[in-house]
């Protein structure tokens, strides 16, 4: 550990360069962006490399500079691979702009890197209500990205998508403020290890629920998410499904599982049904979708579902599973809403009914929507499968039916997803604009090939993203062991498996 | 003259006035920036006199007032706030106005009045502070009285303002009756002495409704969007600053300290009056067109929210409302100069909302300023105005009044939705109709001190401000 504030460093490059942009040309204001973005992926990869996995809980801490020695900033394992995540993406997104964004560049770009600066301060927070600044705060650059550079429904998804991600977020504020009240500290890691009432725990997981389900999103309040992602430009697509949802997950992870162990354990029931219809109900409505990324939308709500199925199946294989599903859903369903953009800038319309064909004349795209497909669809050697299957196994450790609802979930992906990709790139072209489109140029090889790398480094040797955060999911499990459901079908909180014979 | 030292800010004020107005009286028109500018200097000279002050001087004129941190406190947030609303009204009054260094002598008085309200400790003290602030705001609110609008406002103003001072002199005349004393701590005791007989509750509830009405809180809070709108706006600046400051601060310590032994009696009133106010100032927002109503009904909104604060009562929640009010008045007057600068390409003000639209492609400063105040008066992080409703709320919450708090903050909720109205506008919407240029530097200095204020960079401010609004409120128990 250096003796240079690394984090802030990292959150600092972006938010100087985003104020910076503003005061640009157009073209000044791309190349800062992307040189500020590449950037913090250079310094995410070192923080990677530096991370020591069977080290302290907490690396690269840093103290309230204020001066009154409380903890301020600090990355686990979770946090790291997150914030990889996050690091990774932003450049792509920047890049998948570049020739898409005509009008207010320097304000947009603007707004992007101020987007990357809080979220990158989510996963690196250690005092709870900087974690709620940032949490909250990343909701003014997205209404923006929504609602200037989006589509001609812009106003409503905007709108939609911040009230809707506020209302879940208030209860949340009041929950910490009684959760500082009671422990007489802000701090997150001492918070981690505190007990709580029993009693009170329930009304605080309830309140932090409200807060994570909705970013999540979880059926039914997933409603503003396909709004959101449809008006959205594409790159705003792309943090959104990539980023934006995870900290739904890192919430999940970091606050409801550690902090009130009973209060989840009470509520692993109703989480497994919400999830379970999840990852049916909205499969089957990604089936009848005619837009491609109101498709993917829902797809994300679906493999959501894994994401919440493993973290309260509260076992080591799903609490894996649901990170991995995080990291491998971040890559592909933002790789998926590139590979829509490439079609949309050149066709300007998302109906799928107005491609067929493309692998005639696009072969190197349709190479690569492949890949992402079948990482999507979970494919044994992509990123996905490594998640689902972990977290299918921790499912299956505490309730078979969830399992059950679960696995029904992967067939319907496999549906939906085949069946788009079918009729975007195979077929007959029966659209003569659509059969004369280029395949894809330098630029957009450049953004998608990165993360079908990723996809299949993350498939095929997991080991990497995994490491990191082992010994934390371990720390977590140490909080929630007591309480977690046991090895049958039934979901009862903390009975062990006695009764047979 | 020792004895006399801690009176020192309003003594400033009042003699100043009074010379100010001779001098006002003899150059006429000519004399309006002059004078202007020496209003300007004594209430700064008034802020500097409270440097040094005792910090609890403890009560004196046999209880009138009592010059203590508290009052401090409020003065320092009042007398700049007041120096602004002067600022706001140099080039507006100007050209076509007569008598426009009265202006700044009306502000003066009431200045002076606020003074006495947040010091007095004696129902005398706080009505005669109370009426010297409200016949002032009268005056101003009709100033332009050649226009209609204004000329009503000041009607509207003055005749509700007249009743509500009936029934707070009806409330103030029971508890004397029924206690034998306006003085706080007298009152104190009578209320300590067991459960309060029903003339007092009847005092008391008067007493709370009238000042009700002066902090515009729900269901005292008609006159308010009306006012607001007819008045000229450095002068509806002014009304939502200075007086509301005021006002809050001296039901606060009214509540806290004459009161405090009936806790449970008026925190019942309060906390409708906090969740009516969150609820009605944020839906009745949702139709406006015209900026001043709605930022009237914004401050409606506000209020409600350091009515949250108050329930918490104690220290906390004394503190809470200290520190609310000095971010609440920074926003305000930051949005209202913002308000103040909507000028047609004729130079006359617009007050519609659809004028806005487009203002972040032709104006880029100026838009992103009245966003950050209303994302900052939405209470949305990471704008310092979330933390002053995280004071509030944590102040409630250790007063155990949690349902009032989630209640309370679902009401930030809906109150968000017109203030991103605003920056829908003035972000997504088409350019329309350019505003002409307000060649007003000492403003623009202002606006920007005020943006910069509530921005992240406000955050800075948490550790200073806390401390003197924590022992501020310290000083009246």
């Amino acid at each position: 550990m250096g003796s240079l504030p690394l984090l802030t460093i990292l959150i600092a490059i972006p938010l100087i360069a985003g104020v910076a942009a503003l005061f640009v040309k157009a073209n000044a204001a791309r190349w800062l962006a992307l040189i500020a973005t590449l950037l913090d992926l250079a310094l995410s990869v070192y923080l990677w490399v530096q991370f020591d996995p069977n080290g302290a809980q907490w690396q690269f801490t840093e103290l309230n500079p204020l001066g009154n020695g409380k903890p301020w900033l600090g990355i686990d394992g979770i946090a790291l691979v997150l914030i990889e995540l996050t690091a990774f993406l932003m450049p792509i997104c920047i890049g998948a702009s570049w020739r898409s964004i005509e009008k207010r560049v320097p304000e947009y770009m603007a707004a992007f890197l101020l987007m990357e600066a809080l979220m990158l301060g989510v996963f690196a927070a250690q005092d709870l209500f900087l974690f709620y600044i940032f949490f909250e705060g990343g909701l003014i650059p997205m209404y923006l990205i929504i609602g200037i550079w989006g589509g001609a429904e812009r106003i409503k998804a905007s709108y939609k998508f911040f009230l809707y991600t506020l209302l879940g977020s208030v209860l949340m504020l009041i929950a910490m403020i009684y959760m500082v009240q009671e422990a007489g500290t802000t701090s997150i890691p001492a918070l981690m290890v505190t007990d709580f009432p029993v009693d009170a725990q329930k009304w605080l997981w309830l309140a932090f629920f409200a807060s994570f389900a909705v970013k999540m999103p979880m059926w039914p309040v997933h409603t503003w998410l396909p709004d959101a992602h449809v008006q959205a430009p594409t790159a705003g697509s792309v943090i959104l499904a990539g980023v934006l949802l995870k900290m739904g997950g890192y919430g999940f992870i970091r606050f409801s599982l550690p902090m009130f162990p009973e209060g989840s354990a009470m509520f692993v029931p109703f989480v497994f049904v919400l999830s379970g219809l999840a990852v049916v109900y909205t499969s089957l409505v990604a089936l009848v979708q005619t837009d491609m990324k109101k498709l993917i939308a829902y797809s994300s709500v679906a493999h959501m579902g894994f994401v919440t199925f493993g973290l309260f199946a509260m076992n080591r294989q799903g609490i894996e599973g649901a990170m991995m599903v995080m990291l491998g859903h971040g890559l592909v369903s933002g790789a998926l809403f590139l590979c829509v953009g490439v079609v949309y800038d050149r066709l300007h319309t998302r109906e799928i009914a107005r491609y067929g064909g493309l692998s005639d004349n696009m072969p190197g795209y349709a190479l690569l929507f492949m890949v992402f497909t079948m990482a999507s669809v979970g494919l044994p050697g992509t990123s996905n499968f490594v998640g689902e299957f972990l977290s299918l196994v921790g499912t299956y450790r505490a309730s078979t039916w969830a399992a059950i609802a679960g696995t029904t979930g992967i067939i319907l992906g496999a549906a939906y997803m085949l069946l788009l990709y079918w009729r975007i790139c195979f077929g007959t072209q029966r659209h003569k604009d659509a059969a004369a489109m280029p395949d894809l140029s330098a630029r957009e090889w450049w953004l998608l090939a990165p993360i079908a790398l990723g996809v299949f480094w993350m498939g095929i040797y997991p080991e990497s993203f995994i490491r990191p955060f082992r010994n934390d999911v371990g720390r977590v499990l140490e909080r929630v062991q007591h309480v977690a459901p046991h090895y049958d079908a039934s979901v009862v909180p903390g009975k062990a498996k006695v009764e047979a014979h | 003259m020792g004895r006399f030292a801690p009176i020192l800010p309003e003594l400033i004020l009042s003699v100043g006035a009074t010379v100010l107005m001779m001098i006002a009286a003899f150059t006429g028109r000519r004399g309006s920036s002059l004078v202007s500018w020496l209003a300007i200097l004594l209430l700064i000279a008034a802020t500097a006199a409270l440097v040094g002050a005792p910090s609890h001087a403890g009560p004196i004129f046999d209880g009138l007032i009592s010059a203590d941190l508290f009052a401090s406190f409020g003065k320092a947030i009042m007398f700049p706030a007041a120096a602004v609303a002067i600022i706001a009204a140099q080039g507006w009054f100007g050209k076509e106005h007569e008598h426009s260094s009265e202006y700044s002598v009306l502000i003066l008085f009431a200045a002076a009045g606020m003074s006495v309200m947040v010091s007095a400790t004696s129902l005398i003290s706080l009505y005669v502070g109370l009426e010297l602030n409200s016949l002032a705001s009268y005056v101003l609110a009709s100033y332009r009285r050649t226009d209609e609008r204004s000329a009503e406002a000041g009607l509207k103003y003055f005749v509700l303002g007249a009743l509500a001072s009936g029934i707070l002199l009806y409330g103030i005349s029971l508890l004397y009756g029924f206690t034998g004393t306006t003085n706080f701590t007298g009152l104190a005791s009578a209320f300590a002495r067991g459960a309060p007989s029903l003339g007092l509750l009847f005092g008391l509830v008067f007493l709370l409704a009238g000042l009700a009405f002066k902090i515009s809180a729900v269901p005292f809070h008609m006159w308010t969007p009306d006012v607001y709108e007819g008045a000229p706006t450095p002068v509806t600046a002014f009304f939502a600053s200075a007086p509301k400051v005021a006002a809050v601060l001296l039901s606060t310590r009214v509540c806290l300290d004459a009161l405090a032994p009936a806790t449970e009696a008026w925190r019942q009133i309060v906390i409708f009056a906090a969740l009516a106010s969150i609820f009605l100032g944020a839906v009745a927002a949702y139709g406006q067109n015209n900026i001043k109503r709605l930022l009237a009904y914004s401050s409606i909104n506000n209020v409600g929210f350091v009515l949250i604060g108050l329930a918490g009562a104690g220290v906390a929640g004394a503190s809470s409302v200290l520190f609310y009010m000095a971010v609440y008045v920074t926003m305000t007057l930051g949005a209202f100069l913002c308000v103040l600068w909507m000028r047609g390409a004729d130079g006359e003000p617009i007050e519609e909302i659809s004028s806005l639209s487009g203002l972040s492609q032709s104006r880029p400063g100026f838009a992103a300023a009245l966003a950050v105040f209303m994302f900052s008066l939405a209470g949305i992080p990471p704008f310092f105005g979330f933390w002053a409703k995280l004071v509030v709320f944590n102040a409630a919450v250790k007063a155990g009044l949690l349902p009032l708090a989630v209640a309370g903050i679902l009401g930030t909720v809906v109150g968000a939705y017109y203030y991103l109205k605003i920056v829908k506008v003035m972000y997504m919407d088409e350019p329309g109709a350019p505003y002409s240029r307000v060649r007003e530097p000492v403003q623009g200095v202002l606006i920007l001190i005020a943006a910069i204020a509530v921005s992240p960079l406000g955050y800075l401010l948490i550790g200073p401000l806390g401390t003197l609004s924590d022992m501020a409120a310290g000083s009246i128990f």
